[in-house]
């Protein structure tokens, strides 16, 4: 209140005077009231559509449609091509280029590792005190003794700090510092392991029940389709992160009705819902359709993700992507449009057949060594 | 590693990314980040954003800014400064490229070692 007194006529304002609204954003709806109750009359409102951030006046869809219509393949071209404000853009706009280019020229687009998120960047999630966790594929959930022989025998050779069970049926090592990672990575693909991306804007897990193989109420083999989805899955960027569940009943072990994706299985098939979330909003899915066939499940899969990829702008999850442009519309191009939805998932294999490569595994072969090692050491003269 | 005269040669510039950043631990001391801006500048800042001490070598190098990895900060690689609405400073290293080579203030870089 005292900031939109002081004069703080506009969430960009207020966000940079108190910092509310500033970090998770859950509050920016309560602020926007604020700012009406307090300016009235003159409060503008803000743009539905804005411009992706201060380094240009392009939205996020006019930016897109010049990357395509244009051609352009690498950031400094769309940068000069759109003229740009700033010499090199800014944390904000950058991912989100790397992204439109990912998404539009897959086997085409220059990445630019400096304009990815930390975590992207060094295939790792980066901590509060600067070190880093590390989280392998589990695929559908399922692990073998070898593959924890080997989380065990890295977490105690790069002295781990914590092993953690994760919401995503997965594990991850904590504590390992950025020049170890390689030897890590390393390690684990040696056990057959390869990246979970459990620090992307990508594919994170797909979490599976045991369903029809061990449950007594299971319909169908909710984990053989989970593993599955990921292996189709794995790999792809998207413009936030993606989970997936499969439960083998409508018991919904998997929790598969907060996923972005969500697989039920009932003895009469399959039934698909999309844009759930279980983070700061919670959000169950909304009913795609009902299908007979696994492979009809998967094809329905690739195609919800590939109008995703296509469509919602960088750093929205499905769930607020779903509630703007509607379940109608989704169903629209996905349940009704079949050569639509067959299009949408050739592209969806087209863009897997240049991402299916595990990062860890060139990283390790010394790939970007300059990220992990230090560039020089000082160690000052000590009096013996 | 060699002395000349007050500058301590850390190595050849092409071993910084561009837009990026790599790390020079001291023993003893504080770590510093060394980055690299598009135009070929480099600067040096104390490896700890005033906030919470994120690794500012991780962050997206803009312009003459870092942005922290864990906050979002933005620092200004000249002065140390947080901008915007943020306040809090970190130490600037005075660093300079001769003949290719990285060279670091030597007094400034052992500042921290107790």
């Amino acid at each position: 209140m005292a900031c939109i007194a002081g004069g703080a006529a506009s969430l960009d304002a207020v966000r940079s005077t108190c910092k509310a609204s500033a970090s998770c954003g859950s509050c920016t709806g309560l602020v926007e009231n604020l700012l009406a109750l307090t300016i009235g009359d003159d409060y503008a409102g803000e743009r539905d559509n804005k411009p992706m951030c201060k380094c240009t006046s392009f939205t996020h869809e006019d930016a897109r449609r010049n990357i395509i219509g244009k051609s352009l393949k690498a950031i400094p071209q769309v940068m000069q091509e759109l003229h740009w404000t700033t010499p090199d853009g800014c944390a904000s706009c950058r991912p989100a280029l790397n992204y439109y280019l990912l998404s539009a020229w897959p086997g085409e687009f220059v990445d630019d590792n400096q304009s990815r998120f930390v975590n992207e960047r060094m295939h790792a999630n980066i901590q509060k005190d600067g070190t880093y966790s590390v989280v392998p594929r589990m695929w559908g959930g399922v692990t073998n003794p070898t593959e924890l022989r080997a989380i065990a025998d890295v977490s105690e050779k790069y002295e781990a700090r914590l092993i953690k069970v994760t919401g995503g049926q997965r594990i991850d090592i904590f504590g390992i510092k950025k020049e170890d990672l390689p030897a890590v990575w390393a390690d684990l693909n040696a056990a057959g392991m390869v990246s979970g991306h459990a620090y992307a804007k990508a594919l994170r897990t797909v979490k599976t029940c045991v369903g029809s193989e061990w449950c007594r109420f299971g319909t169908q083999d909710s984990t053989g389709l989970g593993i599955k989805t990921e292996r189709m899955t794995w790999g792809s960027f998207m413009p936030h992160k993606f989970k997936i569940a499969v439960s083998g009943c409508p018991r919904n072990c998997a929790e598969a009705t907060i996923k972005d994706f969500g697989i039920i299985c009932v003895d009469s098939g399959y039934e698909l819902s999309v844009g759930g979330n279980g983070g700061i909003h919670l959000r169950g899915t909304d009913a795609l359709c009902r299908v007979d066939t696994e492979q009809e499940a998967l094809d329905y899969c690739a195609a919800f993700i590939q109008l995703y990829r296509e469509e919602a702008r960088y750093l929205d999850r499905t769930a607020p992507w779903v509630e703007r442009v509607g379940m109608e519309y989704i169903k629209s191009r996905i349940v009704e449009d079949e050569a639509g939805r067959e299009a949408l998932r050739v592209r969806f294999l087209y863009s897997q057949s240049f991402m299916q490569d595990d990062p860890w595994e060139k990283r390790a072969a010394g790939e970007d060594y300059k990220l992990h090692q230090h560039l020089a050491e000082i160690r000052p003269l000590v009096a013996a | 590693m060699s002395l000349h005269g007050d500058w301590l040669d850390i190595g050849p510039v092409d071993q910084l990314p561009a837009l990026g950043a790599r790390t020079l631990p001291v023993r003893g001391g504080e770590e510093i980040a060394i980055f690299h801006t598009a135009n070929g500048q480099v600067y040096a800042l104390v490896n700890k954003c005033p906030h919470k001490q994120g690794p500012l070598s991780q962050g997206i190098v803009h312009d003459t800014t870092v942005t922290c990895p864990l906050h979002n900060w933005r620092i200004s690689l000249i002065t140390g400064k947080a901008l915007g609405g943020d306040e809090g400073c970190v130490p600037v290293i005075p660093v300079k490229i001769d003949g290719g080579r990285i060279l670091i203030k030597r007094a400034e870089a052992l500042a921290s070692v107790g």
